[in-house]
């Protein structure tokens, strides 16, 4: 390996302080090897990397899990984050957010509550519990203690016809902004990928309810478009390395919440070393930083300026080569892979992601 | 663009921050940081919903040479489509 390009200093943190999660919902991102509650990282530990996380430049601390509510020291890692002068998302299901509980989270700036479909059934049938009315008092609860809420709503086959009723939840729940995501397929998504995919029509459809939405809505509407049905790959974390991390559960350090799939990318813990040496030098950060990776049709692309080559966890996924153009592009020679998945999807069920404990 | 008489004030859920390891000023918003110049940060810190863009660029003046209110409300606007920042009257 040559000499790494220079990194800048990541602005955040996206903490995975448990896969505990009392949703089951068939889209989540979480790798299917779930982490149990015995490998988590303690409190002191989690209170280290936001040290070095802050003095790595990471001004954004994402809490999320599993469920980060599931941890019964939230309190003090929120404080202990926030006092280091984090901005401190909480990025929950909900269930469990009681006005009790969100009082003691002090230091909590903005709320990411999830919601699975605009209706009560629909949403429960792809949490695989009853969550839709905990969510509507959740939301309740984050307006009454006057923080920003953000309404984030993972789209796919079953609900991405429901784009108008969404917004109009969304709105009902007093949401600041709404975050509209079509499912990326890695971890529990990818085991049900072609049951969650949309149609094409669907992906339309939902695109122009959108844009409709947008011009007549006051809330900030953000959408994540459908990267199969695309001509060209997402810009995947902007860049990898390049300005946010990942700690698991049990510690790891990833350049991206998937990139645990990639086999043999050398990730480090920070059990074992610290956060800015991972981030600046180990090979798991260092392998695809940059430009000097890319092969082509990617090495002399205009576009590798505006999404990096696309993914390398789908890269690697869908090639089994984590360097190779991210085959969602029309110009890599595996674009043929996205289009029989597309020509895959199915009316199926959804396989509900495992309990861990 | 923003009139002259429009009062900004941080959005909801927008904090203002000084940075040391980047050694800049910054604002922190819902999943984002914009890292502010010098004459960003001077205008960001008087977005506090009683000053006018005229009376801000008026207050840099004191500060800074060849402050105009337009420059003023020409970042203010770039300041609210980053939903940063929110416009009065």
């Amino acid at each position: 390996m040559g000499e790494a390009p220079q990194a800048d200093a990541p602005f955040g943190l996206l903490a995975e302080l448990t896969h505990r999660c009392p949703l089951r919902c068939g889209y989540c991102s979480n790798p299917v090897d779930l982490v149990g509650r015995g490998d988590e990282l303690d409190t002191a530990r989690w209170c280290a990397v936001f040290d070095q996380a802050r003095a790595l430049g990471v001004l954004q601390v994402h809490l999320s899990g599993g469920e980060p509510l599931a941890r019964k020291d939230l309190p003090e890692l929120v404080a202990h984050a926030a006092g280091l002068g984090c901005y401190v998302n909480l990025v929950t299901s909900g269930l469990g957010l009681t006005p009790e509980r969100l009082a003691a989270l002090r230091g909590v700036d903005h709320v990411q509550l999830s919601v699975q479909d605009a209706d009560e059934a629909g949403a429960n049938l792809i949490a695989g519990v009853r969550a839709f009315e905990p969510k509507l008092r959740a939301a309740e609860a984050v307006r009454a203690a006057g923080l920003p809420l953000t309404v984030n709503v993972v789209l796919h086959r079953l609900n991405v016809d429901h784009v108008d009723a969404l917004v109009a939840l969304a709105e009902r729940m007093g949401a600041d902004r709404l975050e509209l995501a079509n499912t990326q397929y890695y971890g529990w998504a990818l085991r049900n990928r072609a049951a969650l995919l949309p149609t094409r029509e669907q992906v339309a459809r939902a695109g122009e309810a959108v844009e409709a939405a947008r011009s007549r809505s006051g809330m900030e509407i953000v959408y994540v478009v459908a990267d199969h049905h695309e001509a060209h790959p997402k810009p995947c974390m902007h860049g990898w390395g390049a300005r946010q991390l990942t700690v698991t559960p049990d510690g790891d350090v990833l350049p991206c919440p998937a990139a645990g799939v990639i086999d043999g990318l050398g990730v480090e813990n920070v059990r074992d070393r610290p956060l800015a040496e991972i981030w600046h030098s180990s090979p798991a950060f260092t392998a695809y930083r940059g430009f000097d990776w890319m092969r082509e049709p990617c090495r002399s692309c205009a576009r590798r300026e505006v999404d990096f080559g696309g993914c390398r966890c789908q890269a690697f996924q869908l090639t089994g080569d984590a360097a190779a153009t991210d085959p969602v592009c029309t110009l890599s020679p595996h674009r043929g892979v996205v289009d029989r998945i597309l020509a895959g999807a199915a009316d199926a069920p959804v396989e509900h992601r495992a309990v861990v404990r | 663009m923003t009139a002259p008489d429009a009062v900004p004030r941080l959005r909801r859920g927008v904090k203002a921050a000084y940075d040391p390891t980047r050694e800049s000023h910054v604002v922190l918003f819902p999943e984002g940081v914009l890292v502010l110049n010098e004459t960003a940060a001077a205008v960001v810190g008087l977005c506090d919903g009683r000053t006018s863009v005229q009376g801000i660029a008026a207050r840099l003046a004191e500060e800074f040479d060849g402050v105009r209110a337009d420059d003023v409300a020409e970042l203010v606007d770039r300041l609210v489509a980053r939903r940063v920042v929110d416009v009065d009257g």
